[in-house]
């Protein structure tokens, strides 16, 4: 019998996506909450010791890491239900060379926005809203990256729907707002409206409370 | 309809290198079209917008940027002599592993080049470090894709182009043959593969340019 366990955290956007695509192929798993900021459990340092982090998803006793890694395995694992990817090649390539730069460009810069000051800030706000520009033309007509409806570059940009919103609110910024960017804007309330990520997203009040804790913290040790 | 394949890359790009090794094992056609990267053409712009990068594979007019993307996108296109494995769970570690190479393993390598002295130190323990898995994945292993060249050992290949240049700038052996038997082994049948040596580019070429690269990061430094 098939056995998939699935090492996360609660908040993290990261688990977040995996847990959106195993649901959408209607895959039973076990969740393993890992409390990473604080401790890493000796069952994660042994599935990925490489990178010591977080999601790892583990398949009849193998493990696979890194989310974009796990993704395309869940795709071609379990080939019944919604494909995360579509089946023409160049489409495909489209689709890896989106998350890639999500994950290596938009995520880190965005991210980096928030929890910088002064100066470098400034540069990670212009940074920040060029990469969103890109962002919101690549989605041109369209209601989803993944076209009509989600794919792969929905579920891996999903650390911009609702993470940074929450962030950008902290840290009392306005990067990303609907009048600046209207189709990233509507896409955020489709994407948060369909019924398997919104049933799957973190509560928003626990995970401000988390980041506000964690903003608060960042200040006290800066002074 | 003709296919038509067109190859932006520059001569020495070890990225770019594994597109030229994936459509030669694969037996294809192109147009290589060589850049100056101080002096990008229209076309590489229009292509690839967002890095302004080599490689780009265009393909019937279509174009495909970043390398690893690339690769995969061959391998799907054109059937014949498989780079990936079929199974996906060593397609997942396939895929790992290229990520952490050119994610960990190329910034360690970077770092233990671009410094020097005192503060090499850490950089060269971290590269180390970051060689070992990579040694272990070969153990009972000719190739990383097992006997034949595949997909992993295509993307490893600058550590087979580039590194022993490093390492004779630097003279410095960071893949000691001791410490890393199976790492060595495999440079060399990799490098000496005939696919693979008949589109290397000149070893003398490359060290003249990345000595003057060492040289120019080292004086930065210096001046800060």
């Amino acid at each position: 019998m098939a056995e998939v366990k699935l090492f996360g955290n609660w908040g993290s956007p990261f688990s977040g996506r995996i847990e959106f695509a195993l649901k959408l192929k209607g895959v039973e798993y076990e969740f393993i909450d890992e409390d990473i900021y604080n401790y890493k459990s000796p069952l994660l340092l042994k599935y990925n010791p490489v990178h010591k982090k977080i999601p790892v998803l583990v398949h009849n006793g193998k493990p696979i890491c890194e989310s974009l890694v796990i993704l395309e395995y869940i795709d071609e694992t379990w080939e019944k239900g919604p494909s995360l990817l579509p089946k023409d090649p160049y489409e495909r390539a489209l689709v890896r060379f989106w998350t890639k730069f999500l994950d290596e460009k938009c995520v880190p810069t965005l991210w980096k926005t928030c929890w910088s000051i002064g100066e470098e800030q400034e540069k990670a706000k212009e940074e920040s809203t060029e990469l969103l520009k890109i962002l919101e033309g690549t989605l041109s007509d369209k209601k989803f990256f993944g076209g009509d409806s989600i794919g792969m570059v929905d579920i891996v940009a999903n650390f911009i729907s609702y993470w940074f919103i929450i962030l950008q609110e902290l840290a009392g910024l306005q990067v990303l707002t609907k009048e600046k960017f209207p189709k990233l804007g509507a896409w955020i309330d489709d994407y948060l409206n369909c019924n398997i990520i919104k049933e799957n997203l973190p509560p928003k009040d626990k995970l401000t409370a988390y980041f506000r804790a964690r903003f608060e913290a960042a200040a006290a040790a800066a002074k | 309809m003709a296919e038509e394949l067109k190859l932006f890359r520059t001569w020495s790009s070890p990225f770019a290198l594994r597109i030229v090794h994936a459509l030669k094992i694969k037996g294809l056609e192109y147009e290589t079209i060589f850049e100056d990267l101080s002096n990008k053409s229209d076309s590489l712009l229009q292509y690839n917008p967002i890095h302004k990068k080599v490689p780009v594979l265009v393909h019937n007019g279509k174009p495909i940027c970043e390398s690893l993307v690339i690769l995969e996108y061959v391998d799907e296109t054109w059937k014949q002599c498989p780079l990936l494995p079929r199974d996906p769970y060593e397609k997942a570690k396939a895929r790992f592993w290229a990520k952490f190479g050119d994610d960990k393993l190329f910034s360690s390598i970077w770092n233990v080049f671009t410094t020097q002295g005192k503060e090499q130190e850490e950089p060269i323990a971290a590269a180390v470090q970051n060689l070992k898995p990579i040694e272990e994945l070969l153990k009972e292993k000719k190739f990383f894709g097992g006997e034949t060249i595949g997909y992993l050992d295509i993307a490893f290949g600058w550590t087979a182009n580039i590194i022993s240049i490093l390492e004779e700038i630097m003279n410095l052996n960071l893949v000691d043959e001791e410490k890393f038997p199976l790492l060595s082994a495999w440079m060399q049948n990799f490098s000496n593969d005939p696919v693979i040596k008949e589109c290397w580019p000149p070893r003398d070429k490359m060290i003249v340019k990345f000595q003057v690269m060492r040289e120019k990061y080292l004086k930065a430094v210096v001046s800060q």
